[in-house]
This record gives structure tokens, C-alpha cells and sequence, in this order.
């Protein structure tokens, strides 16, 4: 039965991806179609608004000019809202100025799409400061990443110099994907039981006679958008496992469902550029295989329980049901657990701190590669980056120099493809090693012994891979926490950003060579092995020394 | 010198290479390759560990810290020792080519007066006399006279080929001997510029320069290193928060592990081993870079005459017109022949013999021979008894039957048409004002060039054969052989055009030329093969040169690009696969003693944690050695389609990779436990 829950899942969500992804090519192939009718005059406007009368294509490098100083921009206004949200409107409960690398932290975390939340929500925030930064940055950096994977891909299947215009890209995500998507599963969301008021908290005297506050708000709104756009932060601390975010079955599958439809239907929207949809389906299947080996790991663990409890002789029938919503049982968890780190969106319906370690080890493992469907755009170029890698080891086999979609790989994209490989473990692995050598860092762990390896480990790689949901358990509201983890997500968001839209630059420059049989093929059964294998043996590997020491030596002591 | 270049591994190389592979432990030659210079860093640090133990804490590892310092040695040795062995046939080569530059005389024309200088005083322009026996003092160009030249010394061809004034055989390299006659040349290089001399520094691989590729597959190599450097280096303080101690040489163990040494240890070998041979083969490639390009190759063009053909057209058939019998017809043909040394005249009394038909050759006596000339398309001879006999072309015969006033046989026309259709020439035989009979000839195929057309087909590559014959010549010899498409009335100005046609398609295109006016198509194609008898110009142009003059090995030399390219892509995907096995062999070793659950991930049941992490490291350190064979000699190639291709390899290469290392690790453990 519960197998059965999650192939529903499945099978709607691959049922989803070809009309999910013909729509999101049609957004952005620039062609003319029947969207035109509906969101053109909207979107002339915004364009005459911001003065955007340019709107012929951009070289690699002005696309990311534009859209890093975007991001700049939207930062440092954000920035100051939260340092000064004292003084700012909409403020009833007086909440103080956000101390400084707080501010720090939640607008980078907010900017890079990770929403790894070091603040609480009801006393550090105003209610300008939640629209203003939180709410808009859930849009923008969404957008951002999902303009910059858009732009990747038409670098590499297309010939010319340009990669498109950052601007037109940016406002087209919101107007036909991101905006419209909202309203759509925000009615769906409240036809389901999920409020969405302005009303006051109500307060009420329970049946004891003891007085209970309990809390409210535009919930829906918010839930739509943080899933959507695999931002993660929630409403209340407690995120999608609070009743009122997430309140029975059928809210957790369209939560589950809006957070992976747009990265899973991206694989098709390349197929569809490529002008090979075989191409598409094989990027998509080397990401499902990935997922399912997650998901199983995560599912059979977290059903098996935990062996030192089940010593004990106590009933685990039911699976390791700690920090579990009873509601949801262990496959609607495991399948959340699964989905919201593949998708890097950080929303949790239950505790991953309370994961037997193997079910951790899955969540880990997808944050670690990064690949598996991953966030707005990020999975897409990174597996495709893993599928450059393939041609180049494996190509050369083929008694040719490496090609890719008719492309030669060259010194200049093996370069450009090393520092995104390098950046990774980098920002994950360093910053772990430091903490655990430093009192200030590992004053924070708060359990000893190999668990306390995975909490570090996990909250470095989930602010790396912009996921940003926490094992918790760590007390991470500190000068170095803050710095730290806002620096590896900055690191984590743009580092191999930049790189892979210098590499498509590149690739669009280059003259295409013409397929026979003397070609490797990249769309075909064999090469989905290669694309798999790679991830392994170059992004799983790296961080098998420090799995080794953390999930998997508590797992072997657990017995 | 050409058996030498063929033999094989002399015990005079392998003591050179051992020697060298000490040499270029020097540490500034080893930063050249970021892969063995962090083994070599390592290897200091373990070797300090050992000898200051004191200092550093580690008198109780002295033993094993030792035995590491040893492995990494010889991980290093290993690596430059094949390296070194690469390099070493070419030396050789190298050095037997300098023998022959000696100092030469050279009779330096000045002002109408011989002077004898040194060869080394002789520039550009300059004019030499060379007579029989004499060395030809540089390279040039024969301005007066013909003689014939063993060239040798360079080819390794010992049978002298004939340079004369003008036209395409106009070119001498210096160091070859003149045997017969005289010529006078004109110097073409300042010395150190020669031919010989840039063979020199070839085979030596002095000039040797990365290739695209190889700088590609470096920096991932580098940034594999650097990743693995990262996880080794995080891993202390990672474990210390369990309390594990991980010693330095453990932590250096596991990084020399997991980089990718073998691939790294054997780059550069694969490299120059590929060059060497295309050189075994008697090809001067220029750069690595245009053997890389040949395997690369999408199209191949390639002159009908001399390659694919034989080129002479030969007499195949006598075709009878009116009621003459093939009898009449061999005999007039063969009159007209007897004085007529034309390959095809000789072909046509050949014909004669192979169908053993006589011929009353006496007629042909004290008769006159008429020599082809352009104006009549004719030759033959005139008899004594006044009877003129001529073989020509069929129009221009017709033209002269009829000015005798003679007629033309009604199915001659149906007969000649059917020849040229067929891809043959026409030649008819007449005596007097009648018409006898057609001669057929015909351009011969080479055999065997129809299976390699095939071969190249199942590489993915395009053939176009250009020839300067009609269309309907052109499509039958394209048929016969095999190829894909055909140029036919091609000028050379056209095979510039054809190449950047397929070029402005992304293709990369092969060809092999040798005249002058072949020289800008040479230069235009990815891979230009000129043939060494070629002209100056031409040889220039190339980027390859062959020193057999043999058109056809372009195809070989795509064959050895494809097959470096292999080797490399062979070995790094075995060497990356074989990292499961390392980390299944050391990372339970490293933790074992303080989280004894561990023993779980041992899989291969290695002996203790210090047998294993040895063992990994001596497996590391030994397949270096055990794949040198295989990056000398090249992957074993047989031309098929890339996705089988790719399958077979995989299947060998990285799944052998995953595998071999963990049976390899095992044995190397079942003997080293022993001890420890």
C-alpha cells in the first residue's frame, strides 16, 4: 500500500513532464505562439516600465552581467529593509532591526534560492520585511536560476553568439510561469483546507482551561510560491509538516508535486532545444534512476526503523515514525524527504535530523551530488555538466576527440567545467573541516559522535547545494555559522553558474561537427549508464571518506 | 636505418630509459605533470617522516613509513621510466639521423666559377653542383639535368629514385647521395632548417607540444587531483572529532590512491608512442596535433591516379568493329606498338602474350615510328611497304580514316560509347582508310581498396575521389572502388573549394597531394599528407609527409590518430574506475581499529589495515609498468561504428577497471599479509 502511494506520485509527475515542458520551451523558445495572446500586452508593459527597449539576444557574458547585477541589486535592497525594518511601515508587533550577519545570512540564503533559515520567522520579522524580502526574493531567485539554466541550454544546442536576454527571460518566468503557477496551486491549496486569511491569531481557552494562541495568515500564498520555486522557507518553524501548511494527503502530494514538476519537466525543454527529444529522456532518466536509488534508501530504511529500538523490543511495525507527522506515514514522508532534497527546495514535512542515518545518507546524498532533477535550472546545467564529463572520458574511446551535441569539449569548457567540479566539494568539505577544528564551530553541535558529523555535514551541503533545509539540531545563530554557511551558498549559487554559462558561451561560438556513424552518441541506452557512472565515480566518490565517518559509522553502530 | 627504425625495444634503449627515469625526478620537470608532482611531494614528505622520526613523532612507523617512501618511489620511477621508454626509439632515430649530416663539401657555383665550401656555409639561393657520388649538401631544387639519388638515409627505401629540372620530381633532400649523372640544385633552407634537421628535433620530440586534447584531459586530470587533495586534507580534522588519529603517511597512501596516477603516469607516453608510430610507419607527422586531427577525419579526399588506381591505363580488351576478328585487331594493335614504349603500348603487347595470340612481328621492322604528339592524339608507325598503321583517340582516327577516304564501321561509335561508359578508353586501331578495331583500356583498381573504402565507411568517413577523367569514367571507377562520392573534370583550384565546402560543414578533411599546384589545398585540409617525391612547395604546405610516397596510407594514418586517441581515452577511464576498488581497500583500513563495524566495507577480507593500505598502494604503483605494452603499442583497433566501439571498450576499459583492481588488491594482500 504504501509502494503504491508513491508510484501514484510517480507516475503522475512523469505524466506531467512532456505538457509541463512543451509549455515552459514554447515561454522561452522566442518564437511566436498562442501565449503571446495572453501575456504579451502585460509583459510589453513591464518592459516599457523598466526601459527594457533592447531585447535582441546576449553574449554569455552580458547575461551574466545583467543577471548577477540584478541579483545584486535585489540583495542590497533587501539588505536594508532587514537592517532597518524598525523604522519601515508595517511593523505592528515592533520587531527590532535584524542583527548584522544575521541580515547577512537570510539575504543570501533567500537571494541564491536556499532559504536556510538561521532566524525564527514570528520574531524576527516584520510583516514588510516578509513581503518585501522573503516573498519577493522566493520569485526572483526562482526566476533567476530558472533564466540562467534556459539561457545554458540554448547555449549549447544553438549556433551564433548570443544566449538570449537576461531581462526578457527573467520577466517571462515570472509572467507565465512562476506567477500564474502560484494562483493555480494557492486555490488548489485552500480548496484543500489550507488557510489563507489576514485575520489576527485567534486566541482561545482549550477545554483544560489553559489559553491557546493559535496562529494564521496568507499560509496558502506563501506555500504555493515556496514550493514552486523550490525556495523551502516556511510559514511556521515547523515548515510543511505544521497541519495548517500541509494538512492532509492530498496537499502534501500537489506540495510534492508543485516542487518537482518544473525541475523534472526541464530535462524535456532541453530535448526540445536540442531538437532531440531522445536527448531530453535520457538526462531524464539517468535522473530518475538516481532518485529511485535515493527514494529506496530513504523508504526501506526508514521502514526497517531503528535497530537499537527495535531491540528493545518495542512495536516498529509502522517504521521509524520519530519526527514523523502520523498523518503522512512513512511513505508520504520518505517521498517528501526524497523530493525536497532532490529538488533542493529545503521544505520538510518531517524532522531530517530524526531519519534513521541511512534515510539521512539519502537526503545527503542527493544535496551532494546535485544533480538528482536539482533546483530552478541548477540540476539541469549540473547534469549536463556530468554529461560533458562522460563525453570526455569515455568519447575519446570512440577514437575521436570529445564532441557534445555536435560540439568539440576543449581546453577552454574542460577549464571553465573544472572549477564548477572543484567549487563543489570545495564549499562543502573545507568549511566542514574548519568548523570541526574550531571551538566556535563545534560549540554548536549539539550531538556527539558521528551524528554530529552528518548535522555539520548536512548544513554545509544543503547551504552549498542552495537546498536549505536543516538537520537541525544545530545551533547555527552564530557569528560563524551565519558567515560560514552564507558564504558556501553564495559560493554554491554563482560559482558554477557563471562557469557553466562561460562554457555555453563558448559552445555557441563553436562550429558544429556533423554526426555519422563515427559519432559517440549521447541519446541512447549506453550513454545514460556512462552519464550515471560519472555522477558516481566523479560526485559521489569525493564525499564517500566523509559519509564513511558520519551516516554510515552511526548505521554500522547502530547494529 | 629503416631496419632500425622497425626494430623494437633494444636493451640500449630500455638501460637509457632506466637511466632517465632517475633524471627526471628532478622536481622541475616534474611540475609539468600536476599528477606525479603531488606524488613526488608526498613521496618527500614520507621520506622526511622516516628519517627524522624524532622530530616528527614516528619512531613506531618507521617500518611501514619506510616500505610507503619505497612504493612512491617507485610509483614515480615507474611513470618516468615509461615516459623515457617512449621517448627512447625516437632518440635512437634521432641519433642515426645525425650521423648522416655530417659536414659535406658542396661545390658552390660562383659567378660561373666552382668553389668547394662547407656545406654549413650554403643559403638560401645558393647554387650547387652535385655529380655521382657525391651527397647532395641541402635541401633543394634541381635546376638543371636528372640523375638518380638514393635517398635512403631517409626513407629507408634503398632503390634510387630519379630527380630531374622542372615538373614535380624536382625536389632533393640534403643528406641523400647522388648516384648516377649530374645535377645542378639550387639551396632551398638555411642549415639547421632542413629536412633532415627538422626530422631530427620530430623523432626526438624536442619541439614536442601538448596537444588540445592532452591539455584538456590535463586539467581534468589536475582538478580530479586537486578534488581528491581537498577530501584527504578535511578528512584529519573530519575524524578527529571522532577521535580517530589518521597518520600522515595513511592520509598520503590514500591520496596517491585515489588520483589518477596510472592515467597521469602514462599520458605523455601515450603521446609520443603515438607519434613514433606514425614515424614506424614512415610518415613525418609535424605535430601531435595533426595525428590527433586524423582520427578526427569526417572526409577523405583522394586523387583517383596514383591512389586508388595504378594510373597507367592498361590494354584489357580488343573489341572488334565490322567483321574484323579479334585476331586482326591484337595483331594491328600490336604492330602499332612494337616501337611504342608508352606504358600503355607495353600494356598492349602484354595483352597479346597473357591471350596467347601471335603476331608476324617482322612487319614492324625498319618502320617508322610516329610518337603521340597533343595536335594528333595518334601514334603508330609507318611500314616499309608503305602501309601506315595508328592507335588513337576514336575521333581523331575517324577523322584521318575519313580524310583518306575511308568510312567509318557503323558500330563503332555503339562500341566506343560502351567502353567509356564502362569507365575504359577507347583507343581505335586503323590501317590506311579502315578501321579495324578498338583497343579497351582501362584504369586499374588497386586491390584491396574496396575493403578499406568499407572500413572507412564503418568509421564514419567520407570518401570523394577526384580525378580529371569525364564524369562517365570517373562514376565507373567510383563504383568499382568503392567509394562515396566522386569529382570528376576536377581542376585543382576545385579541390580547394571541396575542402572548404566540407570544412563550412564542420568537417575535417584529409588529403594527400604532391605537386606544387597541390600546395594551397594541402595548407587548406586538416591533414595534408604530402608524399616526399612531392615538390618543395607541397611538402611544405602538409602537415604530414610520407616518406614511401605511398597516397594510399592516408587511410593507415587515420587509423593510428583514432588509435592514440583510444589508447588515451582507455587508460583514464581504467584508471578513474579503479578508485571503487582503492576506497573499498583503504578507507576500512584507515577506521577499523576505531569503529571495529567497519570490518563490514572490507569486502576483499584484506589482511590487516597496514596489508591493505599497502597493497592498494603496490597495486597503484604496478599497473604503471603492466599498461606501459599496451600505451606503447595502442589499443587494439579494428575499424567499426562508434557505438560498438564504444561498448567493447567500455565493457574492457571500465569495467575492467572497476574489477581487475579488486582481484589485483587481493593477491598483492594475500602476499603482504604475510608479513604484516
Amino acid at each position: 500500500m504504501g509502494i503504491l502511494q508513491i508510484i501514484i506520485v510517480l507516475a503522475v509527475l512523469v505524466l506531467l513532464v512532456k505538457p509541463v515542458g512543451t509549455y515552459v520551451y514554447h515561454v522561452f523558445s522566442n518564437e511566436p505562439n498562442r501565449q503571446d495572446r495572453i501575456f504579451g500586452p502585460f509583459e510589453k508593459f513591464i518592459y516599457w516600465l523598466i526601459g527594457l527597449k533592447n531585447q535582441s539576444g546576449m553574449t554569455w557574458k552580458k547575461y551574466a552581467l545583467s543577471f548577477l547585477l540584478t541579483n545584486i541589486v535585489l540583495t542590497a535592497v533587501g539588505y536594508l529593509i532587514l537592517r532597518l525594518q524598525k523604522y519601515l511601515p508595517f511593523n505592528s508587533s515592533g520587531i527590532d532591526n535584524m542583527e548584522q550577519t544575521l541580515s547577512f545570512n537570510t539575504i543570501i540564503s533567500f537571494m541564491t534560492n536556499t532559504n536556510l533559515q538561521h532566524y525564527s520567522g514570528e520574531s524576527g520579522l516584520s510583516y514588510f520585511s516578509q513581503m518585501a524580502v522573503i516573498t519577493m526574493m522566493m520569485f526572483t531567485s526562482a526566476a533567476t536560476g530558472f533564466s540562467v539554466a534556459i539561457a545554458f541550454v540554448r547555449g549549447i544546442t544553438s549556433r551564433g553568439e548570443t544566449i538570449g536576454n537576461f531581462f526578457q527571460d527573467f520577466v517571462k518566468a515570472h509572467t507565465r510561469i512562476f506567477i500564474p503557477a502560484a494562483v493555480l496551486v494557492t486555490l488548489l491549496l485552500v480548496a484543500l483546507q489550507v488557510p489563507l486569511t489576514l485575520d489576527p491569531t485567534i486566541t482561545i481557552t482549550t477545554v483544560e482551561g489553559a489559553v491557546q494562541s493559535i496562529a494564521l495568515g496568507p499560509v496558502a500564498a506563501l506555500e504555493s510560491i515556496k514550493h514552486l520555486g523550490t525556495n523551502g522557507g516556511g510559514f511556521f518553524g515547523v515548515n510543511s509538516a505544521h497541519p495548517f501548511e500541509n494538512p492532509n494527503s492530498l496537499t502534501n502530494i500537489v506540495e510534492i508535486l508543485s516542487m518537482w514538476v518544473l525541475p523534472a519537466s526541464l530535462p524535456y525543454v532541453f530535448g526540445r532545444f536540442a531538437k532531440n527529444r531522445k536527448q531530453g529522456w535520457v538526462v531524464f532518466s539517468a535522473m530518475m534512476t538516481l532518485f529511485l536509488l535515493f527514494l529506496s534508501l530513504i523508504y526501506f530504511s526508514e521502514l526497517r526503523g531503528n535497530p537499537a529500538i527495535n531491540a528493545m523490543g518495542i512495536d516498529s511495525s509502522q517504521g521509524s515514525m520519530e519526527g514523523k507527522e502520523v498523518r503522512f506515514g512513512i511513505p508520504q514522508s520518505s517521498l517528501f524527504s526524497a523530493v525536497t532534497t532532490a529538488a533542493t527546495t529545503g521544505t520538510v514535512n518531517n524532522m531530517h535530523d530524526t531519519l534513521t542515518p541511512l534515510g539521512g545518507l539519502g537526503t545527503l546524498g542527493e544535496m551532494m551530488l546535485n544533480v538528482v532533477f536539482g533546483g530552478k535550472g541548477v540540476g539541469l546545467i549540473n547534469m549536463l555538466m556530468y554529461a560533458m564529463l562522460g563525453v570526455f572520458l569515455c568519447g575519446l574511446m570512440v577514437g575521436r576527440t570529445p564532441e557534445f551535441l555536435g560540439r568539440k569539449i576543449e581546453p577552454r569548457e574542460m577549464k571553465l567545467i573544472a572549477i564548477a567540479i572543484l567549487a563543489h566539494p570545495f564549499i562543502i568539505l573545507v568549511p566542514t573541516a574548519i568548523a570541526f577544528m574550531t571551538d566556535l564551530g563545534q560549540g554548536a553541535i549539539t550531538n556527539p559522535g558521528s551524528h554530529g558529523i552528518t548535522q555539520v555535514l548536512y548544513e554545509y551541503t544543503s547551504s552549498a547545494a542552495n537546498n536549505g533545509s536543516g538537520f537541525e539540531g544545530l545551533a547555527d545563530n552564530t557569528p560563524f555559522w551565519n558567515i560560514t554557511t552564507g558564504l558556501v551558498m553564495l559560493f554554491g549559487r554563482y560559482v558554477s553558474m557563471i562557469a557553466m554559462l562561460a562554457v555555453a558561451g563558448s559552445l555557441v561560438r563553436k562550429q558544429w561537427v556533423p554526426e555519422t556513424v563515427g559519432t559517440f552518441r549521447t541519446d541512447n541506452k549506453l550513454f545514460y549508464g556512462i552519464l550515471i557512472a560519472t555522477v558516481f565515480i566523479i560526485g559521489a566518490l569525493t564525499f564517500l571518506p566523509a559519509i564513511v565517518l558520519g551516516p554510515i559509522a552511526e548505521h554500522l553502530k547502530l547494529g | 636505418m629503416n631496419a632500425n627504425r622497425k626494430s623494437m625495444l633494444t636493451s640500449a634503449i630500455v638501460s637509457r630509459a632506466i637511466k632517465d627515469s632517475f633524471i627526471k625526478l628532478n622536481p622541475v620537470s616534474m611540475m609539468r605533470n600536476p599528477v606525479m608532482f603531488v606524488v613526488e611531494v608526498g613521496t618527500v614528505v614520507v621520506l622526511l617522516l622516516t628519517l627524522f622520526p624524532g622530530y616528527f613523532n614516528t619512531s613506531d612507523d618507521i617500518g611501514f613509513n619506510l616500505t610507503v617512501f619505497f612504493i612512491l618511489l617507485f610509483t614515480i620511477l615507474f611513470a618516468n621510466f615509461a615516459e623515457a621508454l617512449a621517448e627512447g626509439r625516437g632518440k635512437a632515430q634521432a641519433d642515426s639521423l645525425k650521423n648522416s649530416k655530417k659536414e659535406i663539401q658542396a661545390n658552390k657555383v660562383v659567378g660561373g666559377n666552382v668553389k668547394v665550401v662547407p656545406s654549413t656555409e650554403l643559403r638560401k639561393g645558393d647554387i650547387v653542383v652535385v655529380t655521382q657520388g657525391e651527397m647532395i649538401p641541402g635541401d633543394g631544387e634541381v635546376i638543371e639535368g636528372l640523375a638518380s639519388v638514393d635517398e635512403s638515409a631517409i626513407t629507408g627505401e634503398s632503390a634510387p629514385v630519379i630527380k630531374e629540372a622542372g615538373g614535380d620530381f624536382s625536389s632533393v633532400t640534403g643528406g641523400t647521395r647522388v648516384v648516377s649523372d649530374k645535377i645542378t640544385v639550387r639551396i632551398t633552407s638555411d642549415p639547421g632548417e632542413s629536412f633532415i634537421d627538422r626530422m631530427i628535433s620530430l623523432v626526438e620530440g624536442a619541439k614536442r607540444q601538448k596537444t588540445p586534447n592532452e591539455l584538456a584531459l590535463n586539467t581534468l586530470l589536475t582538478s580530479l587531483t586537486l578534488i581528491f587533495l581537498i577530501v584527504v586534507v578535511t578528512l584529519g580534522p573530519i575524524a578527529g572529532y571522532l577521535d580517530i588519529e589518521l597518520k600522515v603517511p595513511v592520509l598520503i597512501a590514500l591520496l596517491v590512491c585515489l588520483i589518477p596516477t596510472t592515467i597521469g603516469g602514462l599520458l605523455s607516453a601515450i603521446g609520443i608512442a603515438g607519434m613514433d608510430r606514425v614515424t614506424q610507419f614512415n610518415v613525418l607527422a609535424m605535430s601531435g596535433k595533426a595525428v590527433e586531427a586524423a582520427g578526427d577525419i569526417n572526409t577523405m579526399i583522394l586523387d583517383k591516379t596514383g591512389t586508388i588506381t595504378y594510373g597507367n591505363r592498361m590494354a584489357s580488351e580488343f573489341v572488334p568493329v565490322g567483321s574484323v576478328s579479334v585476331q586482326t585487331v591484337g595483331e594491328w594493335a600490336a604492330i602499332s606498338s612494337e616501337h611504342d614504349e608508352t606504358p600503355e603500348g607495353r600494356s598492349v603487347l602484354e595483352l597479346m602474350k597473357k591471350q596467347g595470340m601471335g603476331y608476324d612481328a617482322s612487319l614492324a621492322t625498319g618502320a617508322e615510328f610516329i610518337e603521340f604528339k597533343a595536335e594528333t592524339r595518334m601514334s603508330g608507325v609507318d611500314l616499309k611497304d608503305g602501309r601506315k598503321v595508328r592507335k588513337g583517340a576514336v575521333d581523331a582516327v575517324k577523322k584521318w580514316v575519313t580524310a583518306q577516304g575511308g568510312s567509318v564501321p557503323v558500330d563503332l561509335d555503339t562500341s566506343s560509347d560502351s567502353i567509356a561508359r564502362e569507365g575504359g578508353t577507347p583507343l581505335a586501331v586503323a590501317v590506311d582508310n579502315r578501321i579495324y578495331g578498338l583497343i579497351y583500356l582501362k584504369d586499374t583498381v588497386k586491390p584491396g581498396m574496396r575493403e578499406r573504402f568499407e572500413q572507412l565507411r564503418q568509421m564514419g568517413i567520407k570518401t570523394i575521389m577526384c580525378t580529371g577523367d569525364n564524369p562517365l569514367t570517373a562514376a565507373t571507377i567510383a563504383r568499382e572502388a568503392g567509394v562515396d562520392d566522386f569529382v570528376a573534370e576536377s581542376k585543382p583550384e576545385d579541390k580547394i573549394a571541396l575542402i572548404r565546402r566540407e570544412q563550412a560543414e564542420g568537417k575535417l578533411v584529409a588529403m594527400t597531394g604532391d605537386g606544387t599546384n597541390d600546395a594551397p589545398a594541402l595548407a587548406q585540409a586538416d591533414v595534408g599528407l604530402a608524399m616526399n617525391s612531392g615538390t618543395i612547395a607541397a611538402k611544405e604546405a602538409a602537415n604530414m609527409v610520407d616518406l614511401d610516397s605511398d597516397p594510399s596510407k592516408i587511410i593507415e594514418v587515420v587509423s593510428i590518430g583514432k588509435q592514440l586517441l583510444m589508447t588515451r581515452g582507455a587508460l583514464t577511464t581504467f584508471s578513474i574506475a579503479n578508485d571503487i576498488a582503492k576506497y573499498f581497500a583503504i578507507i576500512p583500513a584507515m577506521f577499523i581499529l576505531a569503529i571495529p563495524e567497519m570490518s563490514v566495507l572490507n569486502v576483499m577480507g584484506l589482511g590487516s589495515p597496514m596489508s591493505a593500505i599497502l597493497s592498494a598502494l603496490i597495486f597503484n604503483a604496478i599497473i604503471i609498468p603492466l599498461l606501459i605494452p599496451l600505451a606503447m603499442k595502442g589499443v587494439a583497433y579494428k575499424p567499426m561504428s562508434a557505438s560498438k566501439l564504444l561498448s567493447r571498450n567500455l565493457v574492457l576499459y571500465g569495467l575492467g577497471g572497476v574489477i581487475v583492481p579488486f582481484i589485483g588488491i587481493k593477491l598483492i594482500d594475500l602476499v603482504v599479509h604475510l608479513w604484516i
